[in-house]
């Protein structure tokens, strides 16, 4: 089919649709609209890592982003009720200072592709470090200590919340 | 190529309609269930002995006029209940209802739509995300019950998720490792089911299952005596139907789940015995069929167990079913991971 493979047909798609939906997560006046959008733009690039035979990752992806976090964002979203009427309206040096500070993040992000062009690409599918078991074997010997180091990351995280959602502290 | 996706095809619609045809009648079952624990007749006036009573009940339901309120968010409306569906159906694709068997031909047909490999974490994903039919649902009717339902099913749902997740992690150390359910189910087949070896990482298990398909004691996000009816309070006709249809769904492959992981699947015990005294060939359709029998019986004894515990324990309080999630089930099914990990490592099956 025009001279693409099935892989690079469903690459495209998924593409278009994860940037579409992104999209959408900026330009919708709802902000339940906005996090529903946001999972499926989860949704999307999960699919791209099962396109990447990133099988552990993928399923993460939605356990971890789609199932909680996300769940915990419409939460909080609706139980603010926020709408277009009642919210305070930026100013438009806010909304200056807003743009200027995500172009230098985009700018950044750019930056950081640089010399991404000569780094070996693994061909789509015939990877097998997306495996869990090999994931996990990667994960426990040659990464060990950084993995660790994230977990008490996530830890003092964890203890920071509870903190703060503390009342009074004895 | 062309018999492979017919075949499957053939399953899909299988499995689609069984799950359908055991929620009917799942309904059907807790009316006389509840009528036979509280010394009534139940419903007996639809077909003999009221057999044809899920069929009224449908036709009732799709008949009823349909309500959107108002105020609603439309589109969101009408897609939280199709959502929950959705997810409940998605759930029986992974599991494996009966042993593969041999055609004349010489194929290998299997009774489970696909194996992935990763069987175990689709399900937990599918699980997670099933919350989002519930809470589009409560949250669209723009109803303060309905939000409060669909906020407590959630926060309900996570909690449990958690100690639920850790007690599968404990199953698949002692089931060697692997994810896929083909395999958790067959490494039984030789050996004892996986209850003898985790006992209470079954027992944690069947809690969360409980707490995730909103069932009794743990139906606090359809509360009637504090919210109304819960996230479902501005639903009518077929699309409350829905919400109450997907629950008998999920009854039912949560029992599923827990026959594959907990008591062999489609095993029993002394089945090769059985097929030797028969005169049954390795890869003959009939040891398909017996294992999916004898699968279905334990999914029924467990829907039965559902129905049991539904109309004997009173409804949980709100504190009391968050203490339980997170302060006894949580630290129990961490602890039995520790022992499962020692246990493992000392019968040599784990290598540092």
């Amino acid at each position: 089919m025009l001279g693409f493979t099935i892989t690079q047909w469903m690459f495209g798609i998924l593409s278009f649709l994860a940037i579409m939906f992104a999209l959408m997560v900026v330009f919708s006046r709802n902000p339940v609209n906005s996090v529903l959008y946001l999972v499926l733009t989860f949704f999307c690039v999960a699919g791209h890592y099962l396109l990447l035979n990133a099988q552990f990752l993928a399923v993460v992806h939605i356990v971890v982003y789609s199932g909680a976090i996300m769940v915990l964002f419409l939460f909080v979203i609706m139980l603010m009720d926020l709408n277009q009427e009642k919210e305070p309206q930026k100013t438009w040096l806010n909304k200056l200072i807003a743009g200027v500070a995500g172009g230098l993040l985009l700018f950044v992000f750019v930056g950081s592709l640089k010399g991404a062009e000569q780094l070996q690409l693994e061909t789509y599918g015939a990877s097998q470090i997306g495996l869990v078991k090999n994931l996990g074997k990667v994960l426990f010997s040659e990464f060990l200590f950084p993995f660790e180091i994230v977990s008490v990351l996530l830890l003092a995280a964890l203890v920071g919340a509870i903190m703060i959602g503390k009342k009074e502290i004895r | 190529m062309l018999t492979l996706i017919i075949i499957k095809l053939i399953t899909c619609i299988a499995v689609f309609a069984i799950s359908l045809g055991v929620a009917a009648y799942a309904t059907l079952w807790e009316r006389k269930f509840s009528a036979l624990l509280q010394d009534r007749v139940g419903p007996d006036r639809a077909g003999p002995k009221g057999l044809l009573q899920p069929l009224a009940d449908g036709g009732k339901m799709f008949f009823k006029e349909e309500i959107i309120p108002n105020v609603s968010n439309k589109f969101l409306f009408i897609l939280g209940p199709s959502l929950f569906m959705l997810t409940a159906l998605m759930t029986g694709s992974v599991i494996p209802w009966g042993k593969d068997f041999t055609t004349a031909g010489g194929s290998i047909i299997s009774f489970q739509i696909t194996d992935i490999n990763i069987g175990v974490l689709y399900l937990l994903g599918v699980v997670s995300i099933g919350v989002y039919g519930i809470m589009i649902g409560g949250w669209a009717s723009n109803n303060k019950y309905a939000l409060l339902g669909a906020i407590r099913s959630s926060s309900q749902m996570i909690s449990y998720e958690i100690a639920m997740g850790i007690s599968v992690i404990a199953l698949v150390i002692t089931a060697g490792g692997t994810l896929s359910l083909r395999e958790i189910v067959g490494q039984q087949d030789a050996g004892y089911a996986n209850i003898v070896y985790q006992p209470l990482g079954f027992l944690i298990f069947f809690v969360c299952a409980l707490a995730e398909t909103n069932r009794a004691p743990f139906d606090l996000p359809e509360c009637e005596a504090e919210l109304v009816g819960g996230y479902h309070t501005e639903y009518s006709s077929m699309k409350l139907g829905l919400f109450l249809f997907a629950e008998y769904i999920n009854m039912f492959i949560s029992s599923a789940v827990m026959s594959a992981f907990y008591f062999g699947g489609y095993n029993f015990p002394f089945a090769q015995e059985l097929y030797n005294a028969i005169g049954l060939q390795e890869g003959s359709i009939w040891i398909s069929l017996i294992g999916f029998g004898a699968f279905f019986t334990k999914i029924i004894i467990f829907i039965c167990v559902f129905m049991w515990i539904r109309w004997t324990l009173p409804r949980f309080r709100y504190d009391q079913l968050m203490n339980l999630g997170w302060k006894i089930l949580l630290p129990l099914s961490l602890l039995n991971l520790a022992i499962t990990i020692g246990v493992e490592f000392l019968r040599g099956n784990l290598q540092l």
